[in-house]
């Protein structure tokens, strides 16, 4: 299982004309849908999303079948002039990830957004299978580049597909999300670049291999990755640079925003690892780790708190993918080899892959979910859904499903991560991070326990519309995938340490799982706004005692928010990333620090 | 390899100016502008490279050029999607604030739509 660091440059391999396909065929679906025009651009869009999951499946046999990267050099002209597409593991794990999560949402949208019987052509419907194949095709560009500035070109591609997808009903608040995103996005990569920049500068090419064999700790490749780091993690809405992400992800149409959280911010993810794993893996050393993971956790409890506190569901799922994405970023440090000082690829990365993974799945299915919810019953309020387990049984089945998936219940891919993630905090030392996964289990479940709960109350029916039933399948077939990522042979794609696959049973491990689950059930009930649902204590009890806990935990909550208020100012962010930039750069290796 | 330095300067000072007017000014256009007084800094950072990159024959170093040709395409397309996104905010709310909390922030509806 190699990764970038020891692909080779040579020619095109058997094969690689697929990763040329990968990305051709959105790009051809998009020129279609957008030449077609009116009501047959849904039509396209369905038939391209078949022929993309074909490429997708493609291209993971041909992996299996050649045990080596796939390489096509654009135009026969050799890196460093030209252009290479490689595909390793990682990427090619990534991209059938998108396949699928692709293709459930399009058959979702297949109800969402239908042209209307009397109109030629609707605006929604007509933007939203256009834009919805752009970021496929910047994604699978992202996964596939083998150079810093077709990821530049690529990223940017996903942005603006993205951005006008936030605001596609056209509402005030949506359309301010919208700008405030791309503003705070052009920010981030227009920092990228400037790193780029700097890079060629030093080093004569951007292609990740080359670079990998040529980066030294200099001043200016400190700087350049600092900027590239920083510019990342603006786009991927890292705590602190979080200020687009909710309310864009909460305002979006359902379909939009099950792209937005599953996939969009992976693709900004996966260039910061090509970046500290593929092209400079010498450079961050311990300390860079630590802050850039550190930013995780920070994320992991800022979102799942200020979760817990919101009282609309598509907010509580937006401020889950905050929290998520933290975890994403705990990869680093414990990917950073103690012996060599250097970022290797290894458990860890893979319990972050399959963490993105595992994610991308079940936030879908969440967002899916939420959606139909609303579109059920009027309202995503959290308060109001009483009764609606009732009404809607398949919805808040695919729902709770998909925050099993996330809670690590085995065997979904987060469990597995988990258990990988901790290994690799055991074997580097760091037992720190193993705290962070035990606690970041807790807050995961006290939020979708809070959902539930409120979900299986008894209430007397609300009046619900009816939801299409290929919208209840496609969210609870994404929910229950998630759920059973943890049995896939991950060793064929990605580097797994022996005996890490293996679920052991016992009552440790029944404890293991059922503790973060208590744990998030009383902060659930600690911290969650309950109105009326929370028993009055008619007598001195249980509930009489909790209560001064419940007014102590309220304190809390309301401090996290204004935290969270208070950094998704406009100066407050730009202020971070600015610092986020001058500390990154100090941290990175010095340049007489033995590498 | 004369100016350079000096260009690299220039392009420093309007990062820096870019920089400030993105972080100071709360008026989206403002912000807009100050996004292109940012990139033309950096683009005068790949022009810098380029003609540092000089070999045998070529004035200037065409890679850096060429990647410098498509950024500039890029933030123009970014400015044109940035500008559409800003009129169409002001002809639905006349309000162009990017504060949270304030009119256009979904937690302010209650509505939960």
């Amino acid at each position: 299982m190699t990764v970038a660091s020891e692909l080779t440059l040579t020619s095109t391999t058997a094969g690689g004309f697929l990763l040329v396909l990968a990305v051709f065929v959105p790009v051809v679906g998009m020129l279609t849908a957008f030449s077609t025009g009116g009501r047959q651009v849904a039509r396209v869009g369905l038939v391209t999303v078949g022929f993309g999951l074909l490429v997708a499946g493609a291209t993971g046999v041909r992996w299996l079948q050649a045990g080596e990267p796939l390489v096509y050099v654009l135009g026969r002209w050799m890196p460093p002039l030209g252009v290479a597409l490689r595909a390793d593991g990682p990427a090619v794990v990534m991209m059938a990830v998108v396949a699928v999560v692709m293709a459930a949402v399009a058959v979702f949208a297949r109800a969402s957004f239908e042209t209307p019987a009397d109109v030629g052509e609707a605006r929604r419907p007509f933007a939203f299978w256009i834009l919805l194949l752009g970021v496929w095709a910047g994604l699978n560009a992202v996964f596939l580049s083998g150079d810093l500035f077709t990821l530049y070109v690529a990223l940017e591609l996903i942005t603006f597909a993205a951005v006008p997808l936030v605001s596609l009903d056209g509402r005030a608040e949506t359309l301010a999300a919208a700008l405030r995103y791309l503003l705070f996005a052009l920010l981030g990569s227009i920092l990228y670049l400037g790193g780029a920049g700097i890079l060629y500068g030093a080093y004569g090419t951007l292609d990740i291999v080359l670079l990998a064999g040529r980066v030294e700790s200099a001043t200016a490749t400190r700087v350049a990755g600092a900027l590239m780091t920083v510019g990342m993690l603006a786009k991927t809405a890292l705590v602190p640079l979080h200020l687009w992400l909710p309310p864009a992800h909460a305002g979006a149409p359902a379909a939009a925003s099950a792209v937005l959280s599953a996939l969009v911010v992976k693709g900004s993810f996966f260039v910061v690892v090509r970046l500290w794993f593929g092209a400079m893996p010498g450079l961050p050393g311990f300390g860079a780790a630590q802050l850039l993971s550190g930013l995780g956790a920070a994320a992991i409890l800022l979102g799942s708190v200020v979760a817990l506190r919101q009282q609309r569901l598509k907010l509580l799922v937006a401020y889950s993918t905050l929290a998520q994405i933290g975890y994403l970023f705990l990869v680093f440090a414990l990917a950073l080899d103690p012996a060599s000082s250097r970022i290797e690829a290894g458990g860890a990365l893979t319990g972050g892959m399959l963490q993105a993974i595992t994610h991308a799945m079940a936030k879908a299915a969440m967002f899916l979910s939420a959606g139909m919810i609303y579109a059920g019953l009027g309202h995503d309020r959290i308060d109001g859904l009483a009764g609606s387990f009732r009404t809607m049984p398949v919805c808040v089945l695919a729902f709770g499903l998909g925050g099993l998936a996330l809670m690590g219940m085995p065997p979904s891919g987060a469990a597995l991560a988990k258990d990988l993630l901790v290994r690799a905090s055991g074997d580097t030392g760091q037992w720190w991070w193993a705290v962070v996964l035990d606690v970041g289990g807790a807050l995961t479940s006290s939020y979708v326990l809070l959902v539930l709960a409120h979900a299986l109350r008894p209430a007397r029916e609300p009046s619900t519309t009816r939801v299409p039933w290929t919208q209840q399948l496609a969210a609870l077939a994404l929910a229950m995938g998630a759920l059973m990522l943890g049995l896939l042979p991950w060793g064929a794609f990605l580097i797994v340490p022996e005996g890490a696959a293996s679920t052991t049973s016992g009552f440790a491990s029944v404890w293991k799982m059922l503790l973060p689950v208590l744990a998030g059930g009383a902060l659930a009930g600690l911290l969650g706004h309950w109105g009326e649902a929370w028993p009055r204590p008619s007598r001195v009890g249980v509930l009489a005692a909790v209560r001064p806990v419940r007014r102590a935990a309220a304190v809390v909550g309301r401090a996290f928010e204004g935290a969270d208020l208070a950094l998704r100012r406009w100066p407050v962010a730009t202020q971070a990333l600015l610092l986020l930039a001058i500390l990154f750069s100090l941290a990175f290796l010095a340049p007489d620090t033995p590498r | 390899m004369s100016g350079t330095v000096e260009i690299g300067l220039c392009g420093a000072l309007a990062a820096g100016l870019g920089l400030y007017g993105v972080l100071v000014h709360p008026h989206p256009l403002r912000k807009i502008l100050a996004f292109n007084v940012l990139a033309s800094g950096m683009f005068l950072l790949f022009g810098v490279v380029a003609r540092r990159g000089a070999a045998a024959g070529l004035g200037a170093d065409p890679v850096p050029q060429a990647l410098l040709i498509t950024a500039i395409v890029v933030s123009f397309a970014a400015t044109a999607l940035a500008v559409v996104l800003l009129l169409q905010l002001f002809a639905a709310s006349h309000d162009v604030s990017l504060r949270p909390g304030g009119p256009t922030d979904p937690k302010s509806d209650r509505d939960g739509r």
